[in-house]
């Protein structure tokens, strides 16, 4: 993983070069080092703790391309305070950077076999990077399958590039939404059932999943019931963040710490904490 | 370098080499009816002639029939105060130029010697080492503390009444990771100090005093003092398997009991000297010119600990008991090594309502071989 | 359409995945190849549900209308899928409006046909039995998840801090 040079602690001026809204409550920022040279290199499925002045940090996913560091890419909810702050700054405004941290995408781990991508929600923004480090590796890979599902047709993100994506031969997408109007065509149903008829080999697969928890859980449950081992099943957890650097203590979820030990977790490993409750 | 005698007498001999050489001097002294560390000018400052009584809820001192320096356990403070401070600012940001500079904060401690130092105190210090020193990341403050910290360790002369290093292998008697150590002996009309060297610094401490060379009596009268600290242990926890032992257990209905107990109050992590939670507090002045952000002690019992959005993962207080047990000891031992308890009592007696961290591992090993009463307690339990 | 070709077709659905070949010729007898163009429904809410759907290609929306709120989609069903189980049950009338999004095209079983026929046989009622519970525990777990609605945030007052 890419080691942070400076104090892990302390946050390093970034400015937003863009800001871009895109659905009612999830926006995506493009950030610039403030002195203009700086890369941030990262892996995909890594995370900052992104400052705003006075107000406080959150653990945002990057949601960009791990092949073009010069500019980072994250997309967020406006979940709270800091989000909401984060949500009124504008280009050439400051804000402070610290990471990248933890854990990424199984994108090595994965060559070889077929890669089926479920995103729930928010949940793609995460795995957009790895998505495109696949793409960029095309390659390495058997068949590349993304199912995304979220809640209504408004709140589809990266639309655009999800519609160039499903143009492409060598990249199947499904997307579905929980609920519509008549007006919308496409698939209406919860995302796990569009896993029964995905188009991959579940003995020759890897699998990466995020989105909000209990959809995980089902989403590993129909991988399962078609074959793929759990130790190819992939998720990206989240709980409480402060220092990002496991210090605080905060994040631990049974032995490991999601900031250093995930967010990214093989299913095998975390399967018995995530059977019991409050841990 | 072979154990030296320092004579009662002539204890603030080495205080005052300490001081000589730079170090503010810190140990414990007698306040508000506890014993708690902080700085000490002379021998005087400490608790002399007192001993403490301690048991589940309960911590008091009384008066001893002699004038140890050390007769007593330890108290609600560990040195954790020093080297893992409750509030410390990490950084300050200033507005500029449309943006902000950020000011990381510079650590540079003072020497500082840390007097009376108990083995299990030693192996609390070490374990939060492994924790800040030990992983991918460093934290740097933290290392720039330790290191500039000089341990004089004290061979405990009896045993709390909450104690329990021996089960836990954390003491009584100091082993290693300390700059000197004493134990401190009273027979037969004399009152001295075997002095043993554990650095290169201790060293050259111990030989400014100009001690005379311990003989085999003295010595063994040492060892005895440690062995009869080993034998009255106030309490005991059964080490073998526990990290299997509560990993297997997460839904044993004892927790639901100490649940109805547990005020979720936190002092157990304050007085333990190895938890080391802490969270962050972003200020900034009325102006808004100047920002900064702090960090203080957290403890896993409160409320918002595991706060994400929606809601808590650990609501109710039976999760966070469970939590701040099970990580003690045994997710401690996949994360770092080592059992994250030293033994120290603290927990014990500083818990209002009296929970027993060995009492509470013994019901749950217990519930194992006895069938019967966990289906008795299943029907009360979830 | 050929019985022959019928058959085939039958067997390649995954619903009849398993089932003896014996009973796919007492179910040919009932079936026929149906074709929707989009935008057709496929049945009416309150309409008799004389009929359930193997869908072979394209995909077909189960919708409520709602007078205030127009057509409401609550799941598409799919290539592979089963659409439609009021045949099993009386007083046999569909639920729900269902409507082909994209030219669709699928098997349709006529309802009373296979009814006699399981009163017949016990064997063939068992075993669409099986396969139709198998359909509904699918969408009713599905459904379940719907309603969480999974993907909304509690509305905060504060964040973690």
């Amino acid at each position: 993983m890419s080691a942070t040079p400076t104090n892990p602690l302390v946050p390093e001026p970034w400015k937003v070069q863009r800001v871009h809204r895109d659905t009612a409550d999830t926006f995506t920022m493009e950030l610039e080092s403030a002195g203009g040279k700086r890369e941030l290199p990262f892996a995909a499925g890594q995370f900052n703790m992104l400052y705003v002045y006075g107000v406080g940090d959150v653990p945002i996913s990057i949601s960009g391309n791990p092949t073009k560091p010069s500019s980072i890419v994250h997309t967020t909810r406006e979940v709270g305070p800091v989000t909401s702050a984060l949500r009124k700054l504008k280009p050439s405004d400051c804000l402070g950077l610290r990471g990248p941290f933890g854990v990424g995408w199984p994108v090595v781990e994965a060559r070889g076999a077929d890669v089926v991508i479920v995103a729930g929600g928010i949940g793609l923004a995460p795995l957009r990077p790895a998505l495109y480090h696949l793409l960029a590796a095309r390659n390495y890979y058997g068949k590349v399958v993304l199912l995304y599902g979220t809640r209504t047709p408004a709140d589809i993100l990266f639309r655009k590039e999800l519609q160039n994506w499903h143009s492409r031969f060598d990249l199947e997408v499904h997307v579905t939404v929980d609920r519509a109007m008549g007006s919308w065509h496409g698939n209406v149903g919860v995302v796990t059932t569009l896993i029964p008829r995905a188009p991959f080999d579940p003995h020759s697969t890897v699998a990466m999943v995020c989105g909000p928890e209990v959809m995980m859980r089902f989403t590993v449950q129909e991988l399962e019931k078609r074959g793929v081992a759990l130790e190819n099943i992939y998720l990206s957890m989240e709980r409480n963040m402060k220092c990002a650097a496991g210090f605080c203590g905060h994040c631990q979820f049974g032995p490991t710490f999601v900031c250093k030990d995930g967010p990214v977790f093989r299913y095998d490993r975390v399967q018995p904490l995530m059977q019991v409750r409050e841990i | 370098m072979n154990p030296l005698i320092l004579d009662r007498s002539h204890f603030d001999t080495l205080l005052e080499a300490l001081a000589a050489r730079g170090y503010r001097v810190v140990g414990p002294t007698l306040r508000d009816g506890a014993i708690v560390y902080d700085d000490l000018a002379s021998s005087a400052d400490l608790p002399v002639g007192w001993k403490d009584e301690q048991d589940g809820g309960k911590y008091r001192l009384v008066r001893r029939d002699d004038q140890a320096l050390f007769g007593y356990a330890v108290g609600p403070h560990s040195w954790k105060r020093y080297l893992h401070p409750p509030l410390v600012r990490l950084w300050q940001a200033t507005r500029q130029n449309g943006g902000f500079d950020v000011v990381p904060e510079k650590v540079e401690p003072q020497k500082t010697a840390f007097i009376g130092v108990r083995s299990c105190e030693l192996h609390a210090i070490q374990i939060q080492d492994r924790v800040f020193m030990g992983g991918p990341q460093v934290d740097s403050a933290y290392k720039a503390r330790r290191e500039s910290a000089f341990l004089v360790a004290l061979n405990c002369g009896q045993a709390g009444g909450t104690c329990f290093c021996v089960s836990m292998n954390s003491g009584p008697k100091a082993k290693e990771g300390f700059d000197l150590a004493l134990t401190e002996v009273l027979e037969e009309g004399r009152h001295y100090f075997l002095l043993e060297s554990g650095s290169d610094a201790g060293a050259e401490v111990a030989s400014a005093l100009n001690l005379s060379e311990a003989g085999p009596e003295e010595i063994a009268a040492a060892g005895r003092v440690v062995a009869n600290t080993a034998s009255e242990m106030g309490r005991a926890l059964d080490t073998a398997d526990i990290k299997e032992l509560l990993y297997r257990n997460y839904e044993n209905p004892r927790w639901d009991q100490v649940a109805n107990r547990c005020l979720t109050c936190a002092n157990c992590t304050m007085v333990c000297p190895t938890c080391f939670c802490t969270t962050v507090e972003d200020v900034t002045d009325l102006g808004g010119e100047h920002a900064e952000r702090r960090q203080r002690w957290d403890s896993c019992f409160t409320l918002d600990f595991s706060y994400i959005h929606g809601g808590s993962v650990r609501p109710s207080a039976r999760s966070r008991y469970r939590q701040w047990m099970t990580h003690k000891l045994a997710t401690w031992i996949d994360q770092f090594g080592t059992s994250g308890c030293v033994g120290c009592g603290r927990c014990i007696t500083w818990c209002p309502v009296g929970i027993d961290i060995t009492e509470e591992a013994r019901a749950i090993r217990q519930s194992e071989s006895a069938p019967q009463s966990l289906a008795r307690e299943d029907v009360n339990g979830d | 359409m050929e019985i022959e070709t019928l058959k085939t077709l039958l067997s390649e659905h995954p619903f009849v995945s398993g089932l003896n070949s014996r009973y796919v010729e007492l179910m040919v007898g009932c079936a026929s190849n149906v074709r929707f163009k989009p935008g057709e429904f496929i049945f009416r809410e309150g309409g008799n549900a004389d009929q359930f759907y193997l869908l072979r290609h394209g995909r077909a929306a189960i919708e409520i209308y709602a007078a205030e709120r127009g057509s409401i989609t609550v799941m598409t069903v799919g290539e592979g899928e089963v659409l439609g189980w009021s045949w099993l049950f009386p007083p046999y009338r569909w639920m729900f409006d269902a409507r082909a999004l994209e030219l669709t095209r699928g098997i349709a079983l006529d309802g009373k046909c296979l009814r006699g026929k399981c009163d017949e046989d016990h064997e063939l009622g068992y075993e669409l039995m099986k396969r139709s519970m198998q359909v509904a525990e699918q969408r009713l777990q599905a459904t379940r998840l719907q309603l969480l609605n999974l993907y909304d945030v509690r509305p905060l007052s504060t964040e973690a801090r």
